[in-house]
């Protein structure tokens, strides 16, 4: 399309804004009937307006037809905030698009009735609508991705609970395969916990952890060190000889750190450290 | 990859260097950055605000917000027109001691960083770039 | 600038770090505290980070240098309260903070000065009347 019947369009277009953002607006509230609770009455007439502003400012301007050039970067960027609070709220990716689409019915019976070469002007503006639409979708998408990290993100921090054993001393209990993220999410957690519970010890028990690579027990030393500048104490109990043998192999320094085989080894040297004992209770006399 | 936001800051004394890190701060949390994320880029920043200082006399930081693969991103890009460094990996290379030792502070920056480029020469000033993103905690 | 004010008591002093320091800010505190313990005779040092939320290498670095100078002087120096996103990433910087001793907050920190105070010099048992000072 030649820049001037692009402008004249633009201008077509901002003639009848009122009209068309009204039959507009008509036709997604029909589309997402069932949804609209989710969006404020008057937040999907903004939108539509905004984005018709945007469309008509870009097609006065003039430039292409090709919605990745820089021109429409006003309008992609204000699809993608539709879009990605679409996401959030809980929209199908297919709602979301339509929110381009259901454009297109009005746009064309404008351009019937406004006359010219309808036939050009309608290829051009599908084309671009397609595009847009498409785009919508695509942004959708990697904003639902971030969602998901992000959810399980949380997962992985709620999987991992942190054991107060006694006063001052908690026990994590490692269980599975451990990877970088999850390590990651897990030791923080436990610094947290540190300081949530005020807690100077804390036991870090890898016996449910069958393989342990270089980046995990870096992660672990990491956050003995961490825990170290914070005040509190690490012990790592629960190492096989496997996971020993790993170890030095690897050539990990982990000469600073108490490292004892049990559980219940590591218990014990903390309520030392806290100067408390476990004593037996001398059983009273039975009466005969 | 989409840069969408972009800041400047001029940094020329030890008080901006406390700019440096509240305005990095701000995109960092705008960005949704974790903490700990956030933390990390923070003093990243810090140590190479006050590199430009001591060392570049003073300079300027663009903070630009990315986007790339769906994932949100800060790009801090330190540039100064001081005397340059004559020799970056012996740079890069000095570690911290706690007692003595000035260190650049390249290293850690790196450390703190998931991207990290440098481009420096005698006389010719030194760029310092470094990137965040989100979710890499 | 801001002065960071030092507290004494008893033995020790109590520094509460409540600003984002600058570095002329850091580096007076630094001084302040040498002569601090020198006029007062202190025993010991308590800083309290728990309001940092960064701590990059100058600082890590005046910590660092405090507790030398003021082992020097014959005082301990005990770091509290460091917030747990500051350590993982004092860590990953490479900063060990050696020679600083560190507790999770004031209290604990008070009574590991305590205890320090009290192997280097055991004959002076420090009374509560040292405390209410």
């Amino acid at each position: 399309m030649t820049d001037t019947r692009w402008t004249e369009l633009g201008a077509l277009l901002r003639a009848n804004a009122n009209e068309l953002v009204g039959q507009w607006v008509r036709r997604q509230q029909e589309d997402l009937s069932l949804r609209n609770n989710l969006l404020k009455a008057g937040e999907l007439d903004q939108q539509s307006r905004e984005f018709l502003e945007a469309l008509v400012r870009t097609m006065q301007s003039g430039g292409s037809t090709d919605t990745n050039s820089e021109s429409w970067s006003a309008v992609r960027d204000l699809l993608a905030t539709v879009s990605r609070s679409r996401a959030r709220q809980g929209f199908t990716p297919v709602e979301t698009a339509t929110f381009v689409f259901s454009l297109k019915q009005p746009l064309f019976e404008l351009l019937q009735r406004s006359g010219g070469d309808i036939v050009q002007n309608m290829w051009q503006v599908t084309q671009v609508l397609d595009s847009l639409g498409l785009y919508t979708t695509e942004t959708f998408q990697r904003s639902r991705e971030e969602i998901i990290a992000r959810q399980q993100q949380e997962l992985m921090e709620l999987s991992t609970p942190v054991v107060e054993l006694w006063h001052g001393v908690l026990a994590l209990p490692l269980i599975g395969t451990l990877d970088s993220a999850r390590t990651q999410v897990v030791m923080e957690s436990l610094l947290q916990a540190i300081v949530d519970t005020g807690s100077s010890i804390a036991i870090i028990d890898i016996t449910g952890v069958p393989v342990v690579d270089t980046l995990v027990a870096q992660h672990l030393l990491k956050t003995v060190a961490a825990a170290r500048l914070m005040g509190a104490d690490c012990i790592i109990s629960g190492i096989r000889p496997q996971i020993a043998q790993t170890i030095v192999h690897l050539g990990v320094e982990i000469n600073d750190v108490v490292t004892k085989a049990t559980l219940a080894d590591a218990f014990a040297i903390a309520l030392t450290r806290l100067g408390l004992t476990v004593g037996r209770r001398r059983v009273p006399a039975k009466e005969s | 990859m989409q840069i969408s936001k972009t800041e400047t800051v001029e940094v020329h004394g030890s008080s901006e260097v406390v700019s440096v890190r509240h305005a990095v701060r701000r995109s960092a949390v705008e960005l949704g950055f974790s903490l700990v994320e956030q933390t990390k880029i923070v003093t990243a920043a810090s140590e190479l605000a006050r590199n430009m200082v001591e060392y570049g006399g003073g300079g300027k930081l663009t903070l630009e917000a990315l986007e790339r693969d769906g994932r949100r991103g800060l790009r801090l890009i330190f540039e100064d027109h001081g005397p340059g460094i004559k020799d970056i990996d012996a740079a890069m290379r000095d570690g911290f001691t706690t007692g003595g030792g000035m260190g650049l502070g390249l290293g850690g920056a790196k450390r703190l960083s998931n991207e990290f480029e440098i481009r420096s020469a005698p006389g010719e000033g030194t760029r310092v770039a470094i990137t965040r993103w989100n979710g890499t905690s | 600038m801001e002065r960071i004010p030092i507290l004494k008591m008893g033995r020790f002093l109590l520094v509460s770090i409540q600003v984002d320091m600058d570095d002329r800010t850091a580096l007076t505190l630094q001084d302040d505290l040498t002569s601090q313990i020198v006029k007062h005779h202190a025993a010991g040092v308590l800083i309290d980070i728990s309001a940092l939320d960064v701590v990059d290498s100058f600082i890590g670095r005046m910590l660092a240098n405090t507790a030398a100078m003021a082992r020097i002087l014959d005082a301990h120096t005990v770091v509290v309260g460091m917030q747990p996103s500051v350590a993982i990433t004092l860590v990953e910087l490479g900063l060990s903070l050696k020679g600083v001793r560190s507790a999770l907050n004031i209290e604990r920190g008070m009574e590991l000065l305590q205890s320090i105070a009290r192997e280097a010099m055991p004959e002076l048992e420090p009374t509560d009347a040292d405390l209410e000072d």
